[in-house]
């Protein structure tokens, strides 16, 4: 839990006034442009980087503290790894440092490691430390899992893997605080996404809030269809508008009817319906105009 | 898991990886026993002299050279910033770099002392004075290393702990005594931890009388590294 969280690296402010929680047994996603302040939110959790003010909890104690170190796991973004050890020896080090912990050899398996390698960390390929570092997040069977741009340099298939181990860890009621720049990661696997830019919370919600699932359907074709002729063929509340060209957004509550009307108008129209999706924005947009708005 | 659990882990884990690595050995063991054999043969028969001063170089190889390089690489690969988020705490971490770095200190003596009895050194030893300046003059230079380390960047730690501990081996008192230099020269160098920690080496070794002001002054530059470090360490 984070409560009015302030941090200031001089006259900069990095985190401003953010409150949020991460509940257990869900993803909490946390977006934003680079320089948001995410990675800074995740360091005051951690323990790594002391707040200016505010109130920060994890798992009913404050950060850095013995109580919380040794129920946390944690992926940094950068780095977490010494060069010139080995996987498992790294490993069963780190095991040394829990009251409880996974098999080393196990973990290393899972992420798809041969936990026999006797190549350094160092020598390991960008994707190959990344399931390291995930392998040791995972460790001390977490109740609570950081993970910062988990994803970054994995080839499709580790972050499948990947993807498909964080979602094993939510299912058995692990807590996760998740930051990416990958939104389909985010579109997979989160519950809650938090929007920051420029230090502050700009939006919040499940995926579907945020995109508007609930109460909009969007497509892209030529530009200038009939509107009105659109319109005519949906449920009375409708409401169709193209607020670029060639980019159309249908305001009312999504249903295979509905979607089934607009391919059947565009095709009366000798037109194809590309991206037909439910909801009126990307995540991807969102996160680019939270970049792009003045703060 | 105990603290003391935690520190013997970390201190086993440093050791193992600082053994594995070449360059540390050239440090510790290699440049020692070969500064040892080349003063024998410059010097001749003055084995009970060289002995304190190749222990001295061994030392400041070990505490000094060797813990900042290796500890702001790790720095620089985030390992200590990941170590962190672990329950191994600040201390932990010290006190088991502390620890695997006297293990080390150790061993070099160890391997310095069989070569040398090879090469007929017969000491007289005054372990007292011995334990007090190996712990003060360790201490130091480690002090310095994690305050060296801790601040800047790897590759500056590289260039300066080795441009130091050359400086200092050279013209601060270790190859060369701040008593065999001229007066005003010589006063200036003998406030430096390196000629403090080889006279005082050298009392302890050729049971001479155990300079105080050199403890003395061991003391001064561990408290101060040690306390510079501590305002100044970063993570990463």
């Amino acid at each position: 839990m984070i409560e009015d969280l302030v941090v200031r690296y001089g006259d900069v402010v990095a985190v401003d006034c953010v409150s949020m929680t991460a509940n257990a047994s869900q993803v909490t996603a946390l977006l934003g442009p680079n320089g948001a302040g995410k990675t800074t939110t995740v360091e005051v959790a951690c323990g790594l980087r002391a707040a200016t003010s505010g109130t920060v909890r994890l798992l009913g104690a404050a950060p850095g503290t013995l109580a919380v170190a040794e129920r946390i796991g944690v992926m940094l973004q950068q780095g977490g790894l010494y060069p010139t050890a080995r996987p498992l020896e790294w490993l069963r080090y780190l095991a040394r440092l829990y009251p409880s912990h996974a098999d080393p050899a196990e973990l290393l398996d899972l992420v798809g490691i041969d936990p026999s390698t006797r190549t350094t960390t160092r020598r390991l390929s960008g994707g190959e430390q990344q399931r390291v570092k995930l392998a040791a997040a995972l460790l001390p069977n977490p109740q609570f899992l950081i993970l910062d741009e988990p994803t970054a340099g994995l080839d499709p298939l580790a972050r499948r893997n990947l993807l498909d181990a964080i979602a094993q860890r939510r299912d058995a009621g692990m807590s996760i605080l998740l930051t990416t720049h990958q939104l389909s990661d985010v579109e997979t696997l989160a519950d809650r996404v938090i929007v920051i830019a420029g230090g502050r919370i700009v939006a919040e919600g499940t995926v579907a809030d945020l995109i508007g699932a609930n109460d909009a359907m969007s497509f892209t074709g030529p530009p200038r269809l009939d509107l009105i002729g659109l319109a005519a063929c949906l449920p009375n509340a409708f409401r169709v508008e193209e607020p670029r060209p060639g980019s159309y957004i249908v305001h009312g509550p999504p249903s295979p009817q509905v979607m089934a009307a607009i391919t059947a108008w565009c095709a009366q129209q000798g037109v194809m319906a590309t991206d037909l999706a439910v909801g009126c924005r990307t995540l991807e947009q969102i996160v680019i105009d939270a970049g792009s708005e003045p703060s | 898991m105990s603290g003391v659990t935690r520190v013997r882990a970390h201190a086993g884990w440093e050791l193992r990886l600082l053994l594995r690595n070449g360059e540390q050995i050239l440090l510790m063991f290699i440049i020692p026993i070969a500064l040892l054999i080349a003063l024998d043969l410059m010097r001749g028969g003055e084995i009970d002299e060289q002995v304190p001063t190749v222990l001295t170089v061994s030392l400041i190889a070990t505490c000094f050279t060797s813990l900042a390089i290796g500890t702001g690489f790790e720095r620089r690969a985030g390992a200590l910033k990941f170590l962190a988020t672990t329950p191994l705490s600040r201390l932990d971490l010290l006190l088991g770099k502390a620890l695997a770095t006297g293990a080390l200190a150790a061993l070099s003596f160890a391997a310095l002392a069989i070569v040398a009895a090879f090469m007929g050194w017969r000491p007289g030893i005054d372990w007292l004075g011995l334990a007090a300046f190996v712990i003060l003059g360790g201490g130091a230079f480690a002090a310095l290393a994690v305050l060296l380390a801790g601040a800047l960047r790897a590759e500056a730690v590289l260039a300066l702990a080795n441009g130091i501990f050359v400086l200092l081996i050279v013209f601060g008192g270790v190859v060369f005594a701040a008593a065999d230099m001229p007066p005003a020269i010589g006063a200036v160098v003998g406030l430096l931890p390196s000629a403090a920690l080889a006279d005082g080496l050298n009392a302890a070794l050729t049971g001479g009388t155990l300079p105080a002001g050199a403890l003395l002054v061991l003391l001064v530059w561990g408290a101060a590294g040690a306390l510079l470090a501590r305002r100044t360490f970063t993570w990463d």
